[in-house]
């Protein structure tokens, strides 16, 4: 019994301390920032449970990842998953909230049902809660058994950060918390799973055969296709995040599965370089999608619509929310110099460095992730264009978008510090390095004493010896001299006048907001293009007035949720189904239901005997 | 002092010569289809005639239509500096590789789009949604070109396969890739095509309709040198040339020849394909990337081959 009461609660090992710190570096700008987003929408007994539920979020994310005993990890994994699940369903004027909260906390749940399973498991062979002795028992573990374990855990932590097909909750739960969570879910409470992941897979299981990555491989490249597909499909621009959360969640899982695959290949220096690019895109992602879900919440405070078909020309509205959103999106369409830009250029590195490596067929697989992370990051720069350029760009469509006005400081100060940070991990891109290094090298336990991943201060370099490097200060150098360059050149060579003047209009009559391209317009190439996976239709009217003359006509399009349809609602069908026929055993006789438990009792203990 | 020498003969290179390869392309083309044609020099006296002339800018558009002629030059001057071309090493050459040139390619490019969509006007919007359809198409088909590239000599560095002395076959499918990559990218018939103002058709004129003037100048200076960027990177992979390690200067001049003469020989091809084939549907472009995609795959596994 004295497991129970474990002596030692906490570790504080590198990687606890690095997602500490991703925690606590995206939760303090969310909660001043929430300072003005509540201020007016809400009652003040509401503002007054709103920091106190954000308090209670904030800390559980912290003890989840700091704290060395399964028992109480599991604890505070499921107050994170309640809390947020309150603050999923804070709006409860929205019928959306009540809906997405529900499916919210059914899927979080069956994530921890896998969870336990896999615990009760590592449990049975270690006799004991504690990470540090779990690990020392999970060395003489059969590996049958650890297969298990893997594939529990996989399904448990997956449901968790949104894999596909598991993410189905995701796109409906973030967008529906206010603003400043929606950016704590999204920037930090996924990443509790790939703590999980990282935690429980590499460092206390420990990579067992190469099928483990492979594995996380694929499900990480469709996760990154999908979500990124869906993410171009919506209008709704804090759905657009989220589905982009689920994308950049599967690049993520790129990084690690490829450690943990070179780890099971026994290649260190690959394998610590794979889990760099891993972390480095988990806190870059944690920063720019913490900030456009600020900025996202700043648009919806300001115009009161998050349908941004209804929005436009808020660059002229609100110039400051302006320039931290497009920050934010070039950050995550990863655009030198900036910080996304540098993760997946060193999670592509990792792969062509593996390609080249290794031996065998994995060569290929490995360059076909590649691919898939190039086609994802090209996918993802139309994506960002189709959010910034419909949201803030040209006229406003509608009276939500004319009327904006800026918001408040509070506000803008916790979006300034995010998308400071957004240059700041471009630019200091080698300082990072070295403490990701150590990071990595404590979780795979490979000696990093010996290896190097810079060539000076200024410059990445995975291999020196082959003259591979990148400097992300250099080329944001180059960039401002040579635009400086071209601004001068412009200056000298001009004597026109610059005239202020309309679109061209074709001579027709003057252009309205009503001639703009819309979100819908923009991606239906890719809706096209990807038809045979989005699968989409469309309903059209014609109100007519006389066989000659149409009055108006209704144009509705739609894309069938793949997931939605042939997962999840043939397996509610079974459940209901499954449930219907239980009641023939439900008759209301209290004797009955006494001999059922008698009957489960002697199973049970047939059960013990046995195993 | 040796290498801001060579950083500015770089510079100057790319400036000056740049726009005459699309004159070059243009009197190819015109000259296959039994017309006289315009000179070779008019792309210069294009951008002569646009840098003199006033710029209407839009009522609607913000300050992002402003910067983005900036953005865009500015972009392909970098990576016109990443890549080696009077000696082994850029001297830029730590800046990035390879593969961080699709990056600074689509830094550019977002900024175009947006620009298009700041105007408020639909075609701006078409040439934007259309530009961007093609490009996220085209990466992983140019990815996959700089992998085989990089597998077959071991490096992601641009200078890796300069040194190269035999082609491999590997080496020829991935120019091939990159060439239609290229294609797409540059706006060329079957994808796009440089010629039209018509609506229904134009991609990336589309996107820079409501620029005029020296703004107009500095995205069609950007696109030559693209352009250029990319002949220079087929060139070298089909027909590598061993480079100097340290230039000495006649030594250059007699690479520069034979580097143009290479460009000239992609230029043709280039011009023979936009004669012979027609434009293709928006739509078709997918099939046409997915080809150069696979291409791309097959340079890989050719590289990793080993022939």
């Amino acid at each position: 019994m004295s497991d129970f009461f474990p002596k030692q609660f906490f570790l504080f090992d590198p990687l606890s301390l690095f997602f500490l710190f991703v925690i606590f570096i995206i939760s303090l700008p969310s909660a001043v920032y929430s300072l003005g987003y509540l201020k007016g929408g809400y009652s003040s007994a509401k503002i007054t449970l709103a920091w106190f539920l954000l308090l209670i979020f904030v800390l559980s994310m912290a003890f989840v990842v700091t704290v060395s005993n399964v028992l109480v990890f599991l604890v505070f994994w499921e107050i994170m998953s309640l809390i947020s699940y309150f603050l999923v369903v804070f709006d409860t004027k929205h019928e959306k909230s009540i809906q997405a909260g529900m499916i919210y906390i059914i899927m979080t749940h069956i994530g921890t049902a896998f969870l336990i399973a896999a615990f009760m498991m590592l449990y049975k062979h270690a006799g004991s809660f504690d990470f540090n002795a779990i690990k020392s028992a999970c060395q003489i573990m059969p590996g049958q058994t650890k297969n298990i374990i893997f594939l529990l855990l996989l399904a448990g932590f997956g449901t968790k950060a949104g894999i596909v097909p598991l993410h189905i909750w995701l796109p409906y739960a973030h967008p529906q918390a206010p603003s400043h969570i929606s950016s704590i879910m999204s920037g930090v409470m996924i990443k509790t799973a790939i703590y999980g992941i990282i935690r429980f897979v590499i460092y206390i299981l420990g990579v067992q055969s190469s099928w483990w990555g492979i594995l996380l491989l694929v499900l990480a490249g469709i996760t990154c296709l999908v979500g990124i597909i869906y993410a171009l499909m919506v209008r709704d621009i804090k759905r657009l995040l989220a589905y982009s959360s689920v994308e950049n969640i599967g690049i993520i899982l790129l990084g690690v599965g490829l450690a943990m695959f070179f780890q099971s290949m026994n290649m260190p220096y690959l394998a610590i370089l794979s889990m760099i690019a891993g972390l480095y895109h988990l806190i870059n992602h944690a920063i720019f999608k913490g900030l456009l879900f600020l900025c996202a919440g700043s648009v919806y405070k300001a115009t009161g619509t998050r349908d941004i078909e209804k929005l436009g020309g808020l660059i002229k509205k609100m110039p400051q929310t302006a320039v931290y959103f497009l920050i934010g999106a070039m950050g995550i369409s990863a655009l030198p110099p900036l910080n996304g830009f540098v993760s997946e250029w060193l999670t592509l590195q990792a792969f062509f460095l593996g390609a080249l490596n290794i031996i065998g067929g994995a060569k290929v697989f490995l360059v076909i992730c590649a691919a898939i992370l190039a086609l994802t990051s090209g996918l993802a720069a139309a994506c960002f264009v189709k959010a910034f350029g419909i949201t803030f760009l040209a006229l406003p469509r509608s009276n939500y978008a004319k009327d904006a006005k800026e918001v408040p400081l509070s506000m803008k100060a916790g979006m300034f510090f995010l998308s400071l940070l957004v240059i700041v991990f471009g630019l200091a891109a080698v300082k990072i390095i070295k403490i990701l290094a150590l990071v990595s090298s404590s979780v795979t336990g490979f000696d990093i004493s010996s290896m190097s991943f810079s060539f000076n201060n200024f410059t990445l370099s995975p291999q020196a010896d082959k003259h591979i490097y990148l400097s992300t200060p250099l080329l944001a150098l180059l960039l401002i001299v040579l635009g400086v360059a071209g601004f001068v050149i412009y200056r000298l060579f001009g004597r026109g006048k610059t005239i202020i003047y309309n679109t061209w209009d074709c001579g027709y009559y003057k252009i309205g907001p009503r001639n703009e391209y819309t979100a819908t317009a923009f991606s239906k190439p890719f809706r096209i293009a990807f038809s045979f996976f989005l699968l989409p239709y469309r309903k059209t009217q014609k109100i007519r007035e006389s066989f000659y003359h149409v009055k108006s006509f209704a144009y509705e399009t739609y894309t069938t949720p793949v997931f939605k349809r042939y997962i999840y609602e043939p397996l509610l069908a079974l459940i209901f189904k499954t449930a219907k026929s239980m009641r023939k055993i439900q008759l209301g006789s209290i004797h009955l239901y006494l001999g059922y438990i008698f009957i489960t009792l002697v199973l049970l203990i047939v059960f013990i005997r046995q195993f | 002092m040796f290498k801001i020498i060579i950083i500015i003969l770089q510079l100057i290179l790319f400036i000056i010569i740049s726009p005459v390869l699309s004159g070059l392309i243009s009197k190819i083309k015109n000259n296959i289809r039994m017309r006289k044609g315009q000179g070779i020099l008019q792309p210069y006296y294009n951008l002569a005639k646009l840098s003199s002339k006033g710029e209407v800018v839009s009522e609607t558009a913000s300050w992002i239509f402003r910067i983005t002629p900036f953005v865009v030059f500015a972009s392909m001057l970098v990576s016109a500096l990443l890549i080696p071309v009077f000696i082994l090493r850029s001297p830029l050459n730590h800046a990035g590789d390879f593969l961080a040139l699709i990056f600074i390619f689509s830094l550019g490019r977002f900024f175009l789009a947006l620009s298009a969509l700041d105007t408020g006007s639909s075609f701006g919007g078409m040439g934007s949604s259309r530009e961007m359809f093609i490009s996220s198409l085209a990466e992983p088909a140019f990815c996959m070109a700089v992998f085989a590239v990089s597998l077959q000599f071991g490096s992601t560095d641009i200078s890796a396969f300069s040194g190269a002395h035999t082609i491999a076959v590997s080496s020829i499918v991935a120019g091939v890739t990159l060439f239609l990559v290229t294609i797409a990218e540059t706006s060329r018939i079957p994808v796009d095509n440089q010629e039209t103002h018509l609506e229904l058709t134009m991609v990336h004129e589309a996107m820079l309709l409501e620029y005029s003037g020296r703004s107009l100048a500095l995205i069609e200076m950007a696109a030559y040198i693209k352009q250029m960027i990319l002949f220079f990177l087929i060139a070298q992979i089909v027909f590598p040339i061993t480079l100097p390690v340290y230039g000495n200067l006649p030594q250059i001049f007699f690479w520069i020849l034979w580097y143009l003469g290479r460009i000239i020989i992609i230029a043709i091809a280039v011009a023979l394909v936009e004669v012979s084939v027609a434009k293709m549907r928006l739509f078709r472009v997918a099939d046409f990337l997915g080809l150069a995609f696979v291409l791309g795959v097959i340079a890989s596994v050719c590289a990793i081959l080993g022939v």
